[in-house]
């Protein structure tokens, strides 16, 4: 949003620069890019980070080869990224081009996403939808790129004008992006102009996950959660932040659990909006396919029964679990890949029922998800070729999912309605013993920050008002 | 399916045809006549309108239903495969035009089929394969078309020369396609000049399976096992065989196993080589940690474990993928020849192959190559894949769940040593199969071994069958 960035532009440089300097790495092009619209020339230096993706047959090796990872090398540089025309121009052919399916032999989305809604969105995509517009929304925003444990990792990096504002660093999921987020950095930087108090205010950091958007491209196994929760505590570290809080959601809440686990210093409280609560007997009943175990309560039943259909619904994970590298469909053909990633679950259930409605909705007064952001992510995948980088994360996780992974940090967690469970209380205080906050969200499901940006930042607010 | 139906049905074929059709239950000399004999190029030819702009799409579907035989039509067409030579450019096109992503993060296959494996491939694929060889293998065959219970079957039927061969048809599974068994046709018709004697001959039919190559999509849902088990009793009765043989693996195991539990009069005997033989116990073992059940043999043991390890370590991945999803999965897979190259590479039954590495290697870069472009040209992938969608209660493992023990029809099993899923145990097939005539484990082959090992495959078979006699 661009309201996130307002403010005294002179200022924010001296605070990025005190930042820069504060960890010994000044960065005064990081900071110039980020006070301002970086100039035409910049732009395009570092669009060029990413390689020209038009060519199909020249890009044997993906666009890290254009990024070289350079280790040991801690600098911050700006980043903005403008999609060539010719990629552009390249994805609209393919996308019109589209040899499809037949439609399914089904009235409903039980075999996928239905041919009409397919071909439907594709016809839009191809014609009226601008990228262009996401771009600009993306480039409003500060960006950089640093290269942490060898990748280079993009982020968006928002410091807010209240003195006092709380560092945070949150993670996205899948089949998500930073642009899940961005709806949340008005509320959450600029407080006062969104309907909350100076104290309200967050520093933001929105870093894109190794294999996903602007980030590099793990060449070698091991970038998994563990992982990336060192990684974001190295790039909070190296910010500047020497206090600050954590959020995620989906894989982003695996993530945050991790970086519970790890416990880095500074690390005040995590938040986390797709919590691992489900108890050691409860998790061995779903796996196994067994009934619940006896005692449970009408609200851990209801949750129980949510989790059963949710374990019903994860052929997607299981396959880019087992074999991500099988799916070069969806590197190869635009519409594959919206395929692939707008089906998350049955649309009878979350998560793809949020989506699958947004999908109908072409404006939104209160920020909720629309068909256009539906396709910005869609289009950010594409043109960073990443739908198989990204479905790597699945074969790199090797861990249970729900279960409570023993997080003795500080937790913050909001349940919403709409997510894969409705996590009860009683196994969110069993699951994390140090529970600073829990509430129930009147809105919203599995991509809450995207679907209800207002209720997130007010819900990210309340959970971290504890800590100032 | 693209019918562009053009029915240049030369004279004779219009009587053979019409012959055919009148002729059911009987003795069918213009049948055997056109069928021992290469098809002449002036046979019926159906064109594939190519599939690839969303503006031809629907002049494709118009295609499809001008070319639909009314419900009740039980007339039998000539067919030839011809697929236009703007599909086949197009297919090129997408080959030579594909976007690649990064190379897997590890140095095997564990991630999927591997880069630098696979784009050699796709670029002979693109440059120097030629689908029209591909074609004139088929074409090499007398094929036919068929309207049975609202879908058009596409099949082989070629007629030995010898009197007394017996009827066989023959299934096919995914990801193959008619491709796998064609080797099998000559050995099988004419064991003569293969190795066996005059006894040993076969009729034999191998059909499409619905939605997969030249046979037409389903359009409804329903077409699991049984139902096709039962329209290949009608194929088989409507091309005059009242007793007959019926082979399969893979789905077609599935497809076998089912004829074999509805028992239409005529079926003589069945012959699978991936029979469902885990009992109760070792089945339920598979997805659960732990020893597994108590008193297992050496090979029962290593039938389990193999299995356990199969899917454990993400092989069936894809399975489960196309049971939940088919249209999810497809959409890519539609839109782009290297996608779907890449999706069928992941099955099991290519575990070993190595792209043509080794040219003696069945089946050969080529042949496999044949499969994935009809599939590609055919547009066949997602009504191939809802076959799975179409099974998903059905345990192809499971005995109980296939209910062997309620078969009455002569069962023979060949296993096959190399196929990655697992050997079954004869003990096993015996408590499964209690009308269990023929077990036997082949020296070579694997998952596809009609394709890999068409000489022992028949032999195999005329081994099963003859205790039939």
């Amino acid at each position: 949003m661009r309201s996130g960035v307002k403010g005294s532009a002179r200022r924010r440089w001296l605070a990025a620069s005190a930042l820069a300097g504060a960890v010994g790495i000044f960065a005064p092009a990081a900071a110039r890019a980020e006070t301002g619209s970086a100039p035409a020339g910049a732009a395009a230096a570092s669009a060029a980070q990413v390689a020209p993706l038009q060519a199909a047959a020249t890009q044997s090796v993906g666009p890290e080869a254009a990024r070289p990872e350079r280790s040991g090398d801690s600098s911050i540089r700006p980043f903005r990224f403008r999609a060539s025309d010719e990629a552009l121009a390249e994805m609209r052919r393919r996308i019109a081009a589209t040899q499809w399916p037949e439609k399914e032999t089904v009235a409903d989305s039980s075999q996928g996403v239905p041919l009409a809604t397919m071909r439907k969105l594709a016809r839009y995509w191809a014609t009226d939808y601008d990228w262009r517009k996401a771009e600009s929304k993306l480039n409003a925003l500060p960006q950089f790129v640093t290269n942490i444990d060898g990748l280079d990792i993009h982020f968006i990096h928002v410091r807010s004008k209240h003195p006092d504002a709380l560092p945070l660093v949150i993670s996205h999921g899948w089949p998500g992006s930073v642009l899940e987020q961005i709806k949340l950095v008005g509320p959450l930087t600029d407080p006062t102009a969104h309907g909350g108090r100076a104290d309200d205010a967050f520093h933001v950091v929105i870093p894109s996950m190794p294999g996903y958007g602007f980030s590099g491209k793990p060449a070698s196994p091991g970038w998994g959660p563990e992982r990336m929760a060192r990684a974001w505590a190295e790039l909070m570290n190296r910010l500047g932040y020497a206090r600050y809080v954590a959020q995620g959601g989906d894989w982003g809440a695996f993530v945050v659990d991790q970086m519970g686990l790890q416990a880095p210093a500074g690390l005040l409280a995590v938040h986390t909006n797709m919590p691992a609560t489900v108890p050691a007997d409860v998790d061995k009943a779903l796996l196994a396919g067994a009934p619940p175990p006896a005692g449970l309560s009408d609200e851990e039943k209801r949750a129980f029964d949510q989790l059963v259909r949710t374990f019903r619904q994860v052929d997607y994970a299981r396959l880019m679990g087992s074999r991500p590298q099988t799916l070069y469909g969806i590197a190869d053909s635009p519409v594959g890949l919206a395929a692939w990633l707008l089906d998350h679950n049955d649309a009878d259930g979350q998560p793809a029922a949020a989506v699958a409605s947004a999908l109908d909705r072409t404006s939104s007064a209160a920020g909720e998800l629309t068909r256009d952001e539906i396709l910005d992510n869609i289009t950010l995948y594409w043109l960073t070729n990443t739908g198989v980088s990204a479905s790597r994360l699945y074969w790199e996780y090797k861990g249970g999912f729900f279960n409570a992974k023993g997080v003795k940090t500080p937790v913050a967690v909001t349940v919403f309605p709409g997510e894969q469970y409705e996590a009860p209380r009683s196994w969110t205080e069993r699951a994390y013993p140090n529970l600073i906050y829990y509430s129930r969200a009147q809105k919203g499901g599995h991509f809450a920050a995207w679907e209800q940006p207002r209720i997130f930042a007010e819900e990210l607010r309340a959970a971290f008002r504890t800590l100032r | 399916m693209m019918f562009e139906s053009r029915p240049r049905i030369g004279r004779r074929e219009l009587l053979a045809t019409t012959m055919l059709v009148g002729a059911i239950g009987a003795c069918l000399p213009a049948a055997a006549q056109a069928a021992t004999t290469p098809a002449p190029s002036i046979a019926a030819e159906t064109t594939v309108a190519p599939a690839s702009a969303e503006a031809t799409a629907a002049g494709a579907s118009a295609a499809i239903a001008a070319a639909a035989q009314p419900d009740g039509d039980t007339s039998i067409r000539p067919f030839r495969a011809h697929v236009s030579e703007e599909a086949v450019a197009d297919m090129r096109r997408r080959l030579r035009s594909t976007r690649w992503p990064d190379k897997e993060t590890v140095d095997d296959r564990s991630q999927g089929a591997q880069l630098a494996n696979l784009q050699p491939l796709v670029r002979y694929w693109a440059t120097g394969y030629d689908w029209r060889k591909g074609e004139a293998k088929l074409n090499a065959f007398a094929q036919f078309m068929t309207r049975i219970d609202g879908v058009d079957i596409h099949f082989f039927h070629v007629r030995s020369k010898h009197p007394d061969a017996r009827p066989m048809i023959i299934t096919h599974g995914w990801p193959g396609s008619v491709f796998e068994q064609i080797k099998l046709i000559e050995p099988l018709t004419d064991p003569t000049a293969h190795g066996g004697r005059a006894e040993d001959a076969f009729h034999v039919v191998i059909p499409s399976l619905p939605g997969y190559g030249f046979s037409s999509r389903p359009t409804e849902t329903g077409w699991g096992a049984e139902r096709i088990a039962r329209a290949w009793d009608v194929l088989m009765k409507r091309l005059g065989y009242g007793r007959y043989l019926a082979q399969g693996g893979d789905w077609g195991a599935a497809v076998v196993e089912a004829m074999a539990r509805q028992a239409p009069p005529g079926l003589l005997g069945i012959h699978t080589n991936l029979p469902a033989v885990f009992p109760p116990d070792a089945a339920a073992a598979i997805g659960s940690p732990g020893p597994g059940p108590a008193g297992l043999s050496d090979t029962e043991r290593a039938a389990l474990e193999d299995v356990r390890r199969f899917i454990g370590s993400g092989g069936w991945g894809y399975y489960q993928m196309m049971t939940a999803r088919p249209q999810a999965v497809g959409y890519g897979l539609t839109d782009s020849p290297t996608g779907l190259a890449a999706y069928m590479l992941v099955h099991g039954g290519f575990g070993k192959w190595n792209y043509g590495e080794d040219p003696n290697q069945t089946p050969t870069v080529d042949e496999v190559l044949d499969n994935f472009s009809l599939h590609w040209l055919t547009n066949t992938v997602v009504s191939g894949a809802r076959l799975y969608w179409e099974n998903r209660d059905q345990n192809l493992l499971s005995a109980e769940a296939q209910k062997t023990r309620e078969i009455k029809v002569p069962v023979a099993i060949t296993v096959f040593p190399e196929d990655d899923l697992f050997r079954a145990p004869e003990s096993w097939a015996r408590r499964a199969f209690p009308s269990l005539v023929y077990f036997n484990q082949a020296e070579r082959g694997g998952h596809f071994a009609a394709w890999e090992e068409p000489q022992i495959f028949a032999r195999e078979l005329r081994a099963a069958f003859n205790s039939l006699r």
